[in-house]
């Protein structure tokens, strides 16, 4: 690839599985350089095994790529281990934010910073960055993780993800368990890293939250089963029908009156009402 | 002699002892936290070590024989880790323990035969010299096992809690996955726990096989095999617990030994037993040993 694109992520028709499994299919991705890319789907729908494959931990799980390339800075890393990932500049925070419960969220900013490649003087300014971010983890720098609220290990586990100095970050399901307005906070960190800073940080976001997701993002793809069904600019998926049916609920008030008039008259609904 | 006195030489030999155990167990733990297999070849990590020692000394003098020791036992288990262990690509960690079995029957044997009924002296400079201060009797060897143990161990942690490796350590014993998130090189990881396993390991052998200690044989593998309940009693994933069981063994053993004729009750050799009693006792109330951690995480 010699355009510009070329820079950014390139997930080019990979195929996964795990053993038998066939968790994605020919799936096609680009994350440009500086863009906000999500990519929205159920449960099962294979966006945590798109996010492995990036990272390199299929291993862990028992599973690999079984065709396909994944090309980063216009250089193939699907061939590389994971740490060799890190280094290229690919940093993931993992589903369910998985900090370090034993170790202390000093400790796990430093233990973040173990694959950042450049100096002292960088890491400081890292970790600088990432207490601006998150004044919160800097007061409770010697507490243990495991302690943490829900809402301030995603932050430590974002934060923790910082400490690399990424130019792509994986995010998957940062919303995941959440509250709202937490949910919101973390998206608001989400653009500002995008945004600010010296260097820019590419982001593929991973949501079942697609209403947060697609106001983040610039592009977006819809996974299903494992295969991408439906891409395009996120205020063109916001607004097709297909995706706020199944992403995005019944949203506005015309929709949801007509949804209310459907279900009074709908006589399959009646079936379940219990009285028959 | 006071019975005072009997009691203090006891338990400063235990202590002594204990931290001797504290050493091997602490390798144990390494290992298992940085890759959460059992290593049951640590023993022959041990032997291996000492008999490197015991057949320069010599030549080249105690110091620089206990040098190489240290390296040859290093050496040896990055080796185990490299060859054998890395080659390994499922996920049953059961099964890389039984592996280790092999590894151990597989050293000891060659080992053994090389000492065959041998009695090897490291050539240690303190000798039977013992070092009495108010009517208790307690042998150099035995004091500098203790200052020995305590610096490496001291050293061991502090490394552990502040530097890079020491951070990358922790991180891999938590979630291997994760930390490759984070860039670490489990690889790398697993290599210096293996190699850092069999230096201390070294180091135990000679303080094993010190006056009151005949010397280096075959026996001394069994020995070594006291720092298993060390290590289970105090929760195999925890360093703490290595240190805190390497001495409850250590003092249980010498006061078991030392009461003998009273305990005869009990029947004869009950210094060799008390450590496994002591193990299942802990056990049976605290499965997870006395600081093997459950998780400590919000689910
Ligand atoms: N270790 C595994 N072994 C076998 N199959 C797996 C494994 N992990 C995931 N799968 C399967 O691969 C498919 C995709 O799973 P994946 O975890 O990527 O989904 P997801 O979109 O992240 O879902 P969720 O929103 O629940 O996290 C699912 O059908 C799942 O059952
Ligand atoms: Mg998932």
């Amino acid at each position: 690839m010699a355009d510009a694109q070329g820079e950014g992520l390139a997930v080019d028709d990979v195929s996964v599985g795990y053993g038998p499994v066939r968790a994605l299919r020919s799936v096609t991705l680009e994350v440009p350089p500086g863009a906000v890319v999500a990519v929205l789907g159920g449960n099962g729908a294979g966006k945590s095994t798109l996010l492995r494959a990036i990272s390199r931990t299929l291993g862990f799980h028992g599973g690999a790529v079984t065709s396909g390339e994944v090309r980063f800075g216009g250089r193939r890393i699907s061939g590389l281990a994971a740490d060799r990932v890190v280094a290229t500049g690919i940093c993931q925070v993992p589903e369910g934010r998985r900090v370090f419960a034993r170790m202390t969220v000093a400790d796990n900013l430093r233990a973040g910073a173990l694959g950042a490649t450049g100096s002292r003087a960088d890491k400081a300014a890292a970790l600088r960055r990432v207490h601006e971010l998150f004044p919160v983890l800097a007061d409770r720098a010697h507490q243990r993780a495991g302690l943490l609220s829900g809402g301030e290990q995603q932050m430590l586990a974002v934060g923790r993800a910082l400490m690399a100095a990424p130019r792509l970050l994986l995010l998957d399901e940062p919303s995941l368990g959440l509250a709202p307005l937490m949910a919101a906070r973390i998206a608001d960190t989400v653009r500002e890293i995008n945004a600010r800073g010296d260097r820019q940080v590419s982001v593929l976001l991973v949501e079942q939250n697609a209403a947060l997701a697609l106001r983040l993002a610039s592009h977006a793809y819809v996974l299903e089963v494992g295969e991408i069904t439906l891409h395009g600019p996120a205020d063109e998926l916001a607004g097709s029908d297909e995706v706020r049916r199944r992403y995005l609920g019944v949203v506005d008030e015309t929709a949801a009156a007509d949804a209310t008039a459907v279900a009074a008259h709908a006589p399959v609904l009646r079936k379940w009402g219990g009285d028959a | 002699m006071s019975d005072v006195s009997t009691f203090l030489e006891l338990l400063l030999n235990g202590v002594s002892m204990g931290s001797v155990y504290a050493l091997i167990a602490l390798g144990f733990v390494v290992i298992f936290r940085a890759t959460e297999v059992v290593n049951f070849a640590h023993a022959s990590l041990l032997l291996a070590g000492g008999y490197v020692t015991a057949s320069l000394h010599d030549d080249i003098g105690f110091w620089p024989a206990l040098g190489v020791g240290i390296a040859a036992a290093a050496v040896v288990g990055a080796a185990v880790e490299f060859l054998v262990m890395r080659r390994y690509r499922g996920h049953d960690h059961s099964v890389l323990a039984i592996v280790t079995i092999g590894v151990d029957i597989l050293l000891t044997t060659e080992l053994t035969r090389r000492l065959g009924t041998d009695v090897l002296t490291l050539g240690d400079p303190w000798g039977d010299a013992v070092l009495t201060v108010g009517g208790v009797s307690i042998a150099h060897t035995r004091i500098a096992a203790f200052v020995a143990a305590a610096l490496l161990i001291t050293a061991f942690l502090l490394t552990f809690r502040y530097t890079s490796w020491g951070v990358a350590m922790r991180a891999a014993a938590e979630s291997s996955e994760t930390a490759a998130l984070m860039g670490v090189r489990l690889g790398r990881v697993s290599l210096g726990a293996w190699a850092v396993a069999g230096g201390l390991a070294a180091v135990a052998a000679l303080f094993l096989t010190v006056f009151p200690t005949p010397g280096l044989e075959r026996a001394t593998s069994l020995a070594a095999l006291k720092a298993f309940p060390a290590a289970i009693l105090g929760g195999l994933d925890s360093t703490t617990g290595a240190l805190v069981g390497g001495l409850i063994v250590g003092v249980t053993e010498s006061l078991a030994t030392g009461y003998q004729s009273e305990l005869a009750f009990m029947g004869r050799g009950l210094g060799d037993l008390a450590p496994y009693l002591v193990m299942t006792l802990i056990l049976l109330l605290r499965p997870s040993g006395l600081f093997g951690t459950k998780e400590l995480a919000r689910v």
